[in-house]
């Protein structure tokens, strides 16, 4: 049984209008998605700004109110607030923020803001408190003085390093990673991921790594999906993904990640271009007539994509 | 080597200082660059080693008493180090073209897109009305916007985000700028969105023959866009040449780390390389020798050169100090890559 295993999840913004402020419309962040995470694996949740990616997220962490489907994590649902309380799942669901500065309170020491989950969590004195603080300063490769520090005496990373810290003071099973390393540079961003690789390996950490950085993801998921509009367009392996992607925006979206081959560039472009063109004329046979992406349909094993044809070839 | 009249910027001894305190220190750090006609020169490096510095000292848009620029930028004999504000001012819009990186800071929010453009026009030329209006028309089609009679009269906030910074690219190319200033153009946008603003800054450069200077952290867009580029290092240029050299035979040993701790399309699993230390802040940098001899200690001392000069490796291809020839990575032969 997967750790946390998703069904149906539909989330909802109602759109209010009109003299009576009565709700006429809804915005569909999340149309009904998908999927499981399985324990100590890594799942990569892939989209553009806007395509309901972090309202997964948040979701989970219980920071967005569900509208409809279920949430079940090891069987139970904890969409409902006291199954929730029981499993103590908000212990051992932590998250790690895209900004490293405004998810640290600027008025507290290091100290306090890794001690904040463990004070929340567990009965523990200030010098068994302040072991565990140093240990997990240590883990992320800390030096020990920086307990005392504020968080603007240090630089991006070693924010990101101490939200990763913060994350991981509870023992959590899930870690939810929203988009964690692209406010970092590119020497920073090696670090901070391959931390996540070690924490992970030490404590069997899951991740649901969000991210739109598909070279990123690539290095650090098995298993992924590619969301768009609120809805998933395609669900599938690292290979089914990157070497045999069935959906046009899956398509257009690995088409457009840039390749650091110089050499390569013009075939790159020739390639964009044509793909970007199949987008413009073929948008209409992937979407429907309300621009809703299709229900996704199985291809092989672990590869799902949401095409059309199949479809109907089903149905005959 | 270089004709004189493709030299579009010639740069020389760049310093630019800013005040911390009561001292002055080195943003960017004795450059030496050269833009041509028709070309992208893109400038490479992590935040704080300067990129948008240079950029800012090129245009002009430093605070005369907490910034100290020193050096020569020649542009057509006139020299933009310590030039007086009205001729500077007639050369910023009409002669070096800038776009920003994030559209909606960079955009008027309450005048219209039609009237935003045209206000470069308004100032540097001396069009009637209906021509600065087809002017505009025609920028707005040539920067890929589908409708730009519609759009001439839109807000920004009615736009997305790639569509405005379409927009700011129609602004800084409205005077046909022989140069054009592009400071990190794509970092705010979506990949798909990237690639689009990308192809129409080639497509553009190549209808203008414009000369483009290009500056992001993101290696990727280097390689897709540009003709050369300059690597840059904690205020200092560390490596310059083609983009063909510089991907294919990376040779400083900051280029070659970078280039190791990207996410690899066909590595797997493994560990990133990961650079050690931190980029120095502007207060800590050593002034003297190598400034990446700290993030690599393996290396000894006697490589690096005490005052690091640009060396010839290849044709247009220059690399900072001595230590490139014999440095190896840790986990690498050190005979290996000495050969």
């Amino acid at each position: 049984m997967a750790l946390i295993e998703i069904r149906d999840l539909k989330i909802h913004y109602p759109i209010r209008s009109g003299f009576w402020n009565r709700v006429t419309d809804h915005v569909l962040a999340v149309d009904g998605v998908n999927f499981d995470i399985e324990e100590g694996e890594t799942y990569g949740l892939i989209g553009e700004s806007g395509s309901g990616k972090s309202t997964i997220g948040k979701a989970i962490v219980g920071l967005e109110p569900v509208t409809s489907g279920h949430i079940f994590y090891k069987g139970e649902d904890i969409t409902k607030a006291s199954n929730r309380k029981r499993l103590k799942y908000n212990k051992d669901v932590q998250m790690i923020f895209q900004d490293s500065l405004s998810s640290l309170n600027p008025r507290k020491r290091i100290e306090d803001i890794i001690a904040e989950p463990i004070r929340n969590f567990s009965n523990l004195t200030p010098t068994e408190e302040r072991k565990r603080v140093q240990e997990l300063l240590d883990i992320v490769g800390m030096p020990s003085d920086a307990m005392y520090k504020y968080p603007h005496e240090f630089s991006g990373g070693q924010r990101q390093r101490i939200g990763v810290a913060r994350a991981v003071a509870t023992n959590p099973k899930l870690i939810i990673a929203d988009e964690p390393v692209s406010a970092l540079d590119l020497s920073v961003q090696a670090q901070v991921l391959n931390f996540m690789k070690r924490i992970q390996q030490e404590y069997n950490i899951s991740y649901l790594f969000i991210s739109h950085d598909l070279g990123v993801v690539k290095h650090m998921c098995k298993e992924m999906s590619i969301m768009h509009r609120g809805r998933f367009v395609e669900i599938g392996s690292k290979a089914d993904i990157y070497n045999d992607p069935r959906h046009i925006y899956t398509k257009r979206l690995l088409s457009a990640i840039p390749d650091v081959k110089p050499a390569d560039r013009e075939a790159n472009r020739e390639h964009r271009k044509a793909i970007e063109a199949e987008f413009r004329d073929e948008e209409n046979r992937y979407y429907d007539q309300n621009g809703r992406v299709y229900d996704l349909q199985q291809i092989s094993q672990s590869h799902w994509a949401a095409l059309p044809e199949l479809k109907k070839d089903g149905e005959a | 080597m270089e004709k004189p009249e493709d030299l579009l910027l010639d740069i020389q001894h760049l310093h630019t200082a800013f005040r911390v305190g009561d001292d002055f220190y080195d943003a960017v750090d004795d450059v030496n660059l050269t833009l041509r006609k028709d070309e992208i020169l893109a400038i490479v490096g992590e935040s704080g080693s300067g990129k948008s510095t240079l950029a800012t000292s090129i245009i002009g848009l430093h605070n005369p008493l907490n910034t100290k620029v020193t050096g020569d930028i020649l542009y057509n004999n006139l020299n933009l180090v310590g030039l007086n504000e009205p001729i500077y001012n007639r050369i910023r819009g009409n002669d070096i073209g800038m776009i920003f990186q994030d559209p909606l800071a960079a955009l008027n929010p309450l005048m219209r897109i039609g009237d935003q453009i045209a206000e470069t026009l308004v100032y540097h030329t001396k069009m009637t009305k209906e021509q600065r209006d087809a002017r505009v028309l025609e920028l707005l089609a040539q920067v890929g916007i589908p409708n730009p009679q519609r759009t001439f009269r839109q807000y920004p906030h009615e736009l997305s985000g790639g569509m405005r910074q379409r927009i700011v690219i129609a602004i800084a190319i409205a005077c046909k700028p022989p140069i054009i200033i592009a400071d990190e153009p794509t970092t705010a946008l979506d990949v798909t969105i990237q690639a689009q603003i990308l192809d129409l800054l080639r497509d553009i450069q190549k209808e203008t023959h414009s000369g483009i200077i290009l500056i992001t952290h993101d290696l990727g867009v280097v390689a897709e866009t540009a003709d050369r580029v300059a690597v840059m290092y904690a205020g200092q240029m560390v490596e310059l040449g083609t983009a063909q050299d510089v991907f294919a035979h990376p040779t400083h040993p900051y280029t070659r780390s970078l280039l190791r701790s990207m996410p690899q399309a066909d590595a797997d699993d493994d560990e990133l390389h990961v650079i050690q230390g931190v980029v120095p802040s502007l207060k800590n940098m050593q002034m003297t020798g190598c400034r990446f001899a700290e993030r690599i200690p393996w290396v000894p001392e006697t490589a690096h050169e005490a005052t690091p000069t640009m060396h010839e490796v290849g044709p247009d291809h220059f690399v900072q100090c001595t230590c490139y020839k014999t440095f190896h990575f840790q986990d690498e032969d050190a005979t290996q890559s000495e050969g």
